[in-house]
Parts: C-alpha cells; structure tokens; sequence
C-alpha cells in the first residue's frame, strides 16, 4: 500500500504544477506516477507486486462490468419473454478465499451481477450459498463462480 | 453529439428499471425476485447517473456521479443480501422440500 500512497502524490504534483486540479489532470498525474515508479523501482526498492496488481485491479472492475452488463441482459431477456425459462437454484460455493476483505468482495460482486445473489456463509467461512437464476447445470455454475470471480479476487490480494 | 449519447443513457437505465419492476411482478418467489431488483439498483442507476456525465460534463458532477455510483454498487448488495438471507432462514425448510421435488420430478 505504500507504493500507492507514492502514487498519490505524484498525482498530486502533476496537478500542483500543471495548475489545474480537475479529474482528468489527477488521473494523468497517476497514469505517469505510475510510471516513473515503475522506471525507478530498482532505485527506491518498492514492492513490485503493486506493479501486477495495478492491472489485476483493472481487470477485475473490467470483468465485473462485463459480467454486469451480461447477466442483466439476461435476466432481462427471461423477464419480458412469454415462457420464462429461469431454474432457479441454491447452489454451494466452497471458498478459498480467507480474510474478512476478501469474503466482502467475492459475495459483494456476486451479489451485484443478477442471476446470482449470494445468500449466507457458512460460520466456518468455507462455503458460499448462492442463489443462482439459471442453474440447469450446477456445477458447470460453480464452476464458472470460482474459475471467475472468485479467481481474480484472490489474484489482486496473493501474488 | 454528448445530448444523444445522454438520451440514449437515460433511454437503456429506465428500460433496464422497467423491466426490473416488471420482473418484479412476473418472477415466481422472492429471491428470484431479488435477481430483477438489484439489477435496476446497479445497471439501471448507474446508466441514469452516466447520463449526467455525459450531459454536463464537469468535474464537480463528474465526481459526484461516480461517488453515487460507488456508493449505490457498495449498499445495494448488502440489503439484497440482508433480505435474502432473512428468506432463507424463514423458509429454509420449503424451499429445499421444493428443490428437492423438482429435482425429483
């Protein structure tokens, strides 16, 4: 986290001598803090895995809104069809991921794309029940859960 | 040109919301029902909110929308959450005994 703060504030002067304080001044302040970070990483010693983790960061919200975007439509799509086909189901997810943090962000961003809302943990933190839309096929389900979501919660946090 | 893609915005969240509200009387029980409603408290708001992006285009409002979008994906989940989970403890029991049948039958 340190090499974030870092971060920070090279943004801040980026837009401290650029003299303009908007959203977008800040954002390329980041963009290029990022980068001489990254240029002068052998010099000032910092943790590389920020490096990575900036990217898995990105990709995580990328995947998410895509996810988004899918699922909505096609909990859309059964709604306004004359015959929905919904199979709804409570299916189990066995965790791997461990810290309080962790557990928040995998059933919040499950909770968020429709067709899944996850339901409760268990109190030994190592299943997940999630309701899920379209479960014709469960596992293939939990499957996609953990190869996805899940997967790339734990990539931001391990290395 | 930013008017168009406003009005094409704020036309895609009030048709993701209304068809959230008509999921919301045509799915069959609660948690499916939950399915329709979170999406019009995630997709339908933050389309309707990227509108004002597009329209006014500040960094004040800029700003403001993307907190009320990060504040709106942070709460929405946990009520969600909190309702479903007060289902599955109440109606636990009828729940799995129709699981159970329909996958049976």
């Amino acid at each position: 986290m340190n090499v974030l703060v870092y971060n920070l504030i090279l943004a801040f002067c980026w837009a401290a001598i650029t003299g303009s304080f908007t959203l977008g001044s800040l954002f390329t302040g980041l963009v290029m803090g990022y980068f001489a970070l990254w240029l002068s990483q052998p010099l000032i010693g910092v943790d590389s895995f920020y490096f990575i983790r900036v990217f898995r960061v990105i990709r995580l919200a990328l995947y998410f809104l895509w996810e988004l975007l899918l699922s909505s439509l096609r909990v859309a799509w059964d709604v306004i069809r004359p015959f929905p086909s919904n199979n709804p189901k409570i299916i189990e997810v066995p965790l791997d991921v461990k810290s309080d943090l962790e557990i928040l962000l995998v059933t919040n961003l499950i909770s968020l794309t429709p067709g899944t809302l996850s339901v409760d943990v268990t109190p030994d933190r190592k299943t997940l029940y999630v309701h899920h839309m379209f479960a014709d096929d469960p596992e293939a389900e939990v499957a996609a859960l953990k190869g996805g979501m899940e997967r790339m919660v734990l990539e931001v946090f391990h290395r | 040109m930013a008017e168009i893609i406003a009005g094409i915005l704020v036309l895609a969240g009030a048709g993701f919301t209304l068809i959230a509200a008509i999921g919301i009387v045509r799915l069959p029980d609660l948690l499916t029902r939950m399915h329709a409603s979170t999406k019009a408290g995630t997709l339908g708001s933050a389309l309707l909110v990227g509108a004002l992006i597009a329209v006014f285009w500040e960094t004040t409002v800029t700003s403001k929308a993307i907190a009320t979008i990060l504040f709106l994906l942070l709460t929405a989940p946990i009520a969600a959450h909190m309702i479903g989970r007060a289902y599955a403890k109440t109606e636990r029991d009828k729940y799995i005994a129709r699981d159970r049948k329909q996958r049976e039958g």
